[in-house]
């Protein structure tokens, strides 16, 4: 069942879109911002919602990278695997987060602070190797800088 | 929309309709424009890139999937240009692809070999490892194979717009991307099969197929399905005297490329191991093995010596069996054996109606009148459980001509999806209820009305009041459940009426009386089960069975002959909609007779002349004397469907409360389906398929 509240959120967005389906970004964002991420349970009231199968918002979540059909930690650490940061000494910086953390990519640590998550290209190729926490972009990345910005977020 | 625009394609003048599709406009020339995403009917995806062609003063190459023809369009299909596009088209197709044909079920029948074997892609410039991806089962008929998928998202669509089920989805993103079913692993779903018949590749493959053939090894034998109504048209595929498919092959017919979960797996219910093989006879209270020339003679024995003493007999007939069988069946009864005494079970009140509309004429609607009509009303009736090529249809109405429908149901339906009005109401007082859409009915110009067994008698005729008074065209379909229902009712099957609804101004007992009866000396049961929730027989008639298995009414017989399916015979049927058409014989089944044989034998035992009773000959007596059915055999012998035109007065009472629908749902059929092993399979699958609940 949505709550209240996220309903509330959800149908204020419906005057924005020509039809309910296209709500379904913004309303898979709602949910998360309130649950952490998307269950199940969370796409069948949402389809519900929007008059959508749960089959076609799971297509749409698997798609985004930012919607999340597995619980996540308290912080998201999106880490690009493309070409330029990989020419650049991503996989080394991917190494160095994973030995601090204890975590494989696409994992959470144990004390649910951090998930590391791969992504593909974060626009900022003139600073690679670039990761992205939550909302913001960390640049130019090395193993002490990664040190450094891991230490802000608790 | 009826604007013709002309178009010049490969240097020929061609015209096509403002609004068609290139790749339809084509078609009717000869002219095909390979393509794997496109599907007649289902929305454009245009993901394929199969079906480009060039088009002067258009600077790239166009998909002719998508593109409307215009006026002076010149077009070419086939140049180096997109010949070369095409085959760089499979290169990426087949980047992943495992190139498994040797032991794929597709190989030979494959929309991917055929254009990589046309275009030549053979060799691709990729070095690196494929990615493989474990086969996955997702139901007892379903496998998904993904390194085989081309993502065309036809499975999807099909089942999202075809069926209204939304089973299937896309998961992730380019090259990870995967179709998914609903239930994380498995799918909770009709498993009607409609992915794996549009699936263009080896990806979705069929459980009870896979692996037992080649597809040029089955002789292909196209006959009418053998489950409920609606007279869906299939292609057996037949490989030493055994069924081994059955889908549509070439699409045609009132079902198009459809089946349901029973069409399309359950034809291996006459391969049961249960199925009788020879004829039993009561010895020291048990049924045991006879030769069929003891059970014919001890038949007919029986049979004369109670017409001679003037005994009374009573004759129980199916719903199941051919027109011809019916036909000869009712003549035996009233010929033969004097009786009138002859009934089936009845599921559906089209008696009434034929009555209503008498002198009207072209009121009866047909499938194709479900899927053009501006308005449909469904009354009483589960539609897309009991009659899913009807609800297909009506799906297929919706998407393609925004049809109007509305469901007036006891209880939530599947049409309410679509529906523009649902109204939900006490069994009964479904015509009631129709009053308040008259407006709206009147204002669509046009409707058809499907009713259920709720609505019978005085209900019915009320029905037809109602559609009088709107002033526009109305059709109506009396529901009914079994593959030839309607031909029962038609070919005489009751003691009330003769074949052509002509009305036998004789009395006779009816099954409840049949059943009841103290004074029956003979009890003759064809393809029938009444005893099936019942107690036994009040009488003690001589109790003769002809049926596929032991079922409730044979195991009480005194005979029970073995007799033959519907896919082992030829002869005709009518569907619920009175549209009759042809069966053909696929197989033979060891050890049994079709009924109509069974009939022929014991009239010659008995030295009875009924005439002669080979379907052929049948059918044409028929044709000449019974009315409405003078049908034209050539639309028959082709594999069309002939709309019979059985018309009223019908001047007698109907017993309304001898009519009864089965409820059967998408699941069942009457006594045959328990039979099929891959009915059962999915009954016993875990999910909510079976709890009868409508998505």
């Amino acid at each position: 069942m949505l709550t209240p509240e996220e309903r509330t959120e959800i149908e204020a967005e419906f005057p924005h879109y020509p039809n309910r389906k296209a709500v379904c970004i913004d309303a898979m964002k709602i949910v998360q911002k309130h649950r952490g991420w998307l269950s199940d349970e969370a796409l069948d009231d949402i389809g519900e919602l929007l008059g959508m199968s749960s089959t076609d918002l799971d297509g749409v979540a698997t798609f985004y990278n930012l919607l999340f059909r597995r619980p996540v930690g308290r912080h998201v650490i999106y880490l690009c695997d493309s070409v330029s940061c990989w020419i650049m000494g991503g996989d080394q910086q991917r190494n160095h987060i994973c030995k601090r953390l204890g975590i494989a990519s696409g994992e959470t640590t144990a004390d649910g602070r951090f998930t590391l998550l791969p992504v593909v290209c974060l626009g900022a190729c003139d600073h690679a190797p670039v990761m992205m926490v939550d909302q913001d972009t960390h640049r130019d990345l090395t193993p002490e800088k990664i040190d450094q910005i891991l230490e802000q977020y608790d | 929309m009826s604007d013709l625009v002309h178009l010049t394609i490969d240097g020929k003048p061609i015209e096509a309709p403002a609004g068609t599709l290139l790749i339809d406009a084509v078609r009717k020339y000869g002219i095909e424009i390979p393509a794997f995403c496109y599907y007649e009917g289902l929305a454009l995806q245009a993901a394929c890139r199969m079906c480009l062609v060039e088009v002067e003063k258009m600077p790239k190459l166009q998909t002719a999937c998508t593109l409307p023809v215009a006026e002076g369009m010149v077009v070419r299909t086939e140049t180096p240009v997109v010949a070369d596009a095409r085959k760089a088209m499979l290169e990426l197709v087949l980047t992943n692809h495992p190139l498994d044909c040797p032991v794929c079920d597709k190989g030979g029948e494959c929309e991917l070999q055929d254009m990589t074997f046309r275009y030549g892609a053979g060799e691709g410039r990729f070095n690196e490892t494929k990615q493989h991806i474990d086969e996955k089962q997702w139901s007892p008929v379903v496998f998904f194979d993904r390194p085989r998928c081309i993502l065309c998202y036809r499975c999807v669509r099909i089942c999202n717009e075809g069926m209204g089920v939304a089973a299937l989805g896309i998961a992730n993103r380019a090259v990870t991307s995967e179709i998914i079913p609903n239930e994380a692993d498995h799918l909770n779903c009709d498993e009607c099969g409609m992915c794996i018949d549009v699936c263009p590749v080896g990806a979705l493959t069929s459980g009870p197929y896979r692996y037992k053939t080649r597809p040029w090894e089955m002789d292909h034998i196209a006959t009418i399905c053998a489950h409920c109504a609606d007279g869906c048209k299939t292609t057996l595929g037949v490989r030493n005297n055994s069924i081994i498919r059955a889908n549509n092959r070439d699409h045609s017919g009132l079902n198009g490329d459809f089946l349901c979960v029973k069409g399309r797996f359950a034809f291996d219910y006459g391969a049961s191991q249960e199925r009788l093989q020879t004829p039993l006879a009561r010895v020291d209270g048990k049924l045991e093995p006879i030769s069929w020339t003891r059970a014919l003679k001890t038949i007919a024995a029986k049979f004369g010596e109670v017409r001679q003493r003037g005994g009374a007999f009573g004759v129980i007939g199916s719903n199941h069996t051919t027109n011809e069988e019916n036909y000869y069946l009712q003549k035996f009864a009233r010929q033969g054996l004097g009786t009138n005494n002859i009934d089936h079970h009845r599921t559906g009140d089209v008696i009434t109606l034929i009555d209503a509309l008498a002198g009207k004429g072209g009121q009866l609607a047909t499938v194709e009148d479900i899927y053009n009509a501006p308005a449909v009303v469904v009354l009483g009736c589960d539609l897309s459980h009991q009659h899913p090529m009807l609800a297909y249809q009506l799906r297929a109405n919706v998407r393609h001509h925004q049809a109007q429908i509305y469901p007036i149901t006891p209880g939530p339906v599947r049409e309410d999806n679509q529906a523009t009005r649902s109204l939900r109401v006490d069994k009964g007082g479904e015509v009631e209820a129709l009053g308040s859409l008259a407006a709206e009915l009147k204002q669509a110009g046009g409707v058809v009305i499907l009713y259920g067994d709720p609505v019978k008698g005085d209900a019915v005729r009320k029905l037809v009041d109602f559609g009088e008074s709107l002033g526009v065209p109305v059709k109506y379909v009396a529901l009914v459940d079994y593959s030839n229902s309607r031909g029962a009712i038609e070919m005489g099957l009751t003691p009330e009426l003769l074949p052509g609804m002509t009305p036998s101004n004789t009395g006779g007992m009816r099954i409840g009386q049949m059943l009841a009866s103290t004074d029956l000396d003979v009890l003759w049961v064809v393809g029938a089960n009444p005893l099936k929730n019942r107690a036994a027989l009040a009488g003690k008639p001589f109790l003769v069975v002809q049926d596929l298995f032991r079922t409730e009414t044979a195991e009480q017989a005194d005979i029970v002959l073995p007799a033959g399916s519907a896919y082992e015979k030829n002869g005709t049927v009518t569907n619920v909609c009175g549209q009759v058409q042809m069966l053909k014989k696929g197989i033979g089944a060891m050890g049994t007779k079709t009924d109509l044989d069974i009939f022929a034998l014991l009239a010659k035992e008995m030295k009875l002349d009924l005439g002669p009773a080979t379907p052929d000959a049948l059918l044409a007596e028929i044709r000449t004397t019974v009315k409405g059915y003078d049908v034209v055999l050539a639309v028959l012998a082709t594999g069309g469907a002939a709309m019979t035109g059985v018309n009223g007065p019908v001047a007698i009472d109907v017993p309304v409360d001898a009519i009864h629908s089965a409820n059967d749902t998408m699941y069942t059929s009457g006594s045959i389906s328990r039979y099929s092993k891959a009915l059962t399979s999915l009954m016993e699958y875990p999910g909510e398929l079976y709890s009868g609940k409508s998505k």
